[in-house]
């Protein structure tokens, strides 16, 4: 456990990594999206990052890929730190980009992957319920894409103007 | 002089009884309510202006002040509350989010309360002064005294098409 933590990890994941950066003791690994859950169990067990901080999402608009799930670990042994992003581009059938879900690893990341799912439209495969979880069921889009229009609104109740 | 020397001269006293014993249905949804709560305190004490007494039913409450953002999601809820008072009935609208939105203008925020429901007076600020919620309440009891209010109004125009016969409009 000498080792940084971006160094073992590149010596245990090899191929999926696609790039790596470090910035003021920020690490940071880019790995294959399709990959995830199994980094995510090889970071969890081998590597001993046992805790998920947050996870969250990046709409790039104009960049491919597009998105960027992002998820942020801790060890509660070592207290390090390291960031995962999993780049993701929209299907070219326009149907929402999709990967696999991390709850089987922590339990805790599902409402988070509904508040993903809710803002960012991006679905999580063997979620166990994959509803919104801040918008209302009525809603149509996700609020947090930046081709999301700032001015729509989508009311639920308004007053009658003869009231 | 004739009756509507008597029945006027009754509205002005059951409106004066209705400004100074105010029930009020505190909604309190966001930061104002620090500022709502110094309102309540000894410093400020709303209580001299007969308005002290919260009751957290809505059935048993005349005045719903509404305290902080409104979301769209809560938009219905806040209707309901609304229309489970039993009239008369006035509301006031304490800060800027309540009143307008107030910065926030995004896809999550009601921009006014007054979009889903009749409020009678705005207190802007961010928070308000309790001042400045002192004067609001004042200018409340004042248009509750005129028959200002916006249930009271609709009441006097039905009154006057020539419904709600039977109902005792003060």
């Amino acid at each position: 456990m000498s080792l940084a933590v971006l160094q073992r990890a590149k010596e245990l994941l090899g191929d999926t990594i696609k790039s790596t950066h470090s910035y003021r003791g920020d690490d940071t690994l880019v790995v294959d999206a399709a990959a995830i859950v199994e980094v995510m169990r090889l970071l969890k067990d081998e590597v001993g990052m046992d805790f998920l901080v947050d996870l969250t999402c990046v709409d790039y608009l104009g960049r491919e890929p597009r998105f960027e799930v992002v998820y942020h670990l801790r060890s509660m042994k070592t207290g390090e730190r390291l960031r995962v992003k999993a780049p993701l581009d929209e299907p070219e059938d326009g149907s929402n980009p999709a990967l696999d879900s991390v709850v089987p690893l922590w339990a805790g990341a599902n409402w988070f992957e509904r508040e993903v799912w809710d803002l960012y439209g991006i679905r999580f495969h063997n979620h166990p319920d994959l509803r919104r979880i801040l918008m209302y069921e009525e809603f149509v889009g996700h609020p947090l894409r930046k081709d999301y229009p700032k001015e729509r609104r989508q009311p639920l109740v308004r007053r009658d103007p003869n009231e | 002089m004739g009756l509507e020397f008597y029945t006027s001269k009754l509205a002005d006293a059951v409106n004066w009884a209705r400004k100074y014993s105010l029930f009020q249905y505190p909604f309190v949804t966001a930061c104002c309510g620090m500022e709502f709560m110094a309102l309540w305190g000894p410093k400020y004490d709303v209580a001299r202006f007969g308005a002290e007494f919260p009751r957290f039913s809505p059935r048993q409450a005349d005045l719903l002040i509404i305290v902080g953002t409104i979301t769209e999601r809560q938009g219905p809820i806040l209707r309901r509350i609304y229309e489970q008072m039993c009239e008369p009935k006035w509301t006031i609208a304490f800060g800027v989010c309540a009143s307008t939105g107030g910065f926030y203008q995004n896809y999550s925020t009601m921009p006014g309360a007054d979009q889903c429901i009749p409020i009678d007076v705005y207190i802007p600020g961010c928070p308000p002064r309790p001042e400045q919620v002192l004067d609001g309440l004042i200018m409340l009891q004042d248009k509750i005294q005129n028959g200002q209010g916006f249930v009271q109004r609709r009441e006097k125009r039905e009154h006057d098409a020539g419904k709600n016969k039977l109902k005792v409009l003060p």
